[in-house]
């Protein structure tokens, strides 16, 4: 199972962020579970210092920016099982 | 790619023949096309809105490419690294440069004290970057630049620097970190280590037309508005009608500008259109820029934040030696600028 993590502090890019890994997966035709992340201690366990953080499968793959949904879909399709 | 730089080039060309022609362009579509009478208020105000909106948008286009080029050679993460470990002062003035270029966003305020606190910059330094993240404001530079000239721009970005400087230099001097809450301490924060993509320029170069779409995109509109505030107000708002309650001559015109405007916040943007209606009608240099500042530099969201990890001692400390700075500087530019 391909698990996405998004780490999120409630702003307008996270919600983003989440609704486009919806997006890029239903592009992709790709079954993963996307998680969200709002607890502080495990946002610091990453070591990230912005949000939305991304991590796929373990890897963290950006922080602290939006990237566009071709970005994202490429990012996906590199790191997915 | 080549394509790209082409495309770009082209669009700096025109940008340069655009901006630099805006006076004649401008009197063409005035006089020539409208065919409006020379020197009557209507015409004096749809001049100046017909000049102004393009020339701020061109500045504000151009400066937001360049400043998204630059930011993407920064992350929080990288300038952590630089400021492990910095001693006071040395800290606290690379932190506020850092905190010019480091893309940062305030919701991420708390992520980014703790990553700081935890990997061993000092409270003081973290503080300088805090300060000057929102202060120093590149869209407010834009503005500034655009509508009252560059020594005004200047003074804005160095006074920002050198309140975030002190503020951080006199915090940590204090030694306040018992009035972070303990459990910062003790988060375990991992040291991330992101793999370093090798970036091309060209991708850089993506960024910075990413960041004029995001930015241009969010913020026209309030310098459109602005610009038709300050028309507008050309000509049919008393031209001293700030000057009894901001004037320079009012003493204490600067701590009440500053009482009001910390409780506020607004985007750099949004505070401009009130700027320039404020100084058109009086309201003196000092007292409107220490306004603006303690609207985008301290503001209750953000320290409603940071409640989370500091105790209320310290927000108090903290809010207060920032208010102050931004006092001082608001009286020093009401006493430089007669």
């Amino acid at each position: 199972m391909n698990i996405i993590n998004v780490y999120v502090s409630g702003c307008a890019n996270c919600k983003k962020l989440e609704q486009m890994c919806y997006n890029a997966l239903q592009e992709l035709q790709i079954d993963a579970s996307v998680e969200k992340v709002t607890d502080l201690q495990e946002i610091m366990k990453t070591g990230i210092l912005s949000t939305p953080g991304l991590e796929i499968n373990g890897k963290m793959i950006s922080s602290g920016k939006l990237p566009t949904q071709s970005t994202l879909v490429h990012w996906i399709q590199d790191n997915i099982n | 790619m080549k394509n790209k730089i082409l495309i770009l080039s082209f669009l700096l060309l025109l940008w340069i023949l655009i901006y630099i022609n805006l006076d004649s362009l401008t009197d063409f579509m005035v006089y020539t096309l409208a065919g409006l009478e020379k020197n009557t208020s209507l015409t004096n105000a749809i001049w100046f809105f017909i000049y102004e909106v393009p020339k701020v948008l061109l500045l504000l286009t151009l400066i937001v490419f360049v400043v998204g080029i630059v930011r993407s050679y920064f992350s929080p993460e990288r300038t952590r690294k630089m400021l492990g470990g910095k001693k006071l002062f040395t800290g606290n003035v690379m932190a506020s440069l850092l905190g010019i270029v480091t893309p940062f966003c305030s919701c991420s305020a708390i992520p980014l004290f703790l990553g700081f606190v935890e990997s061993g910059v000092p409270l003081g330094v973290t503080f300088s970057f805090l300060i000057a993240a929102p202060m120093i404001n590149e869209v407010a530079l834009v503005l500034l630049f655009g509508l009252f000239g560059w020594k005004t721009a200047l003074l804005y970005m160095s006074t920002g620097l050198l309140i975030a400087m002190v503020s951080g230099y006199i915090i940590g001097s204090l030694k306040l970190e018992k009035y972070v809450e303990p459990w910062v301490y003790q988060v375990k924060a991992g040291q991330l280590e992101m793999a370093e993509e090798k970036v091309f320029f060209v991708d850089r170069i993506n960024v910075g037309i990413d960041a004029v779409k995001e930015i241009v995109a969010k913020v026209w509109i309030y310098i459109v508005i602005g610009i038709a505030v300050g028309a507008s107000i050309h000509g049919y708002v008393p031209e001293n009608f700030m000057a009894g309650l901001m004037g320079k001559s009012v003493w204490w015109s600067v701590p009440i500008a500053v009482i009001i405007g910390v409780p506020m916040y607004s985007n750099a943007a949004g505070i401009i259109p009130i700027v320039q209606a404020l100084l058109e009608k009086g309201a003196s240099l000092g007292t409107v820029l220490a306004f603006m500042m303690s609207v985008i530099g301290l503001s209750l969201p953000e320290t409603i934040i940071l409640k989370k990890v500091l105790k209320f001692q310290l927000i108090g400390i903290f809010v207060g030696v920032v208010a102050t700075g931004i006092i001082i500087v608001g009286y020093l530019f009401n006493f430089i600028f007669v």
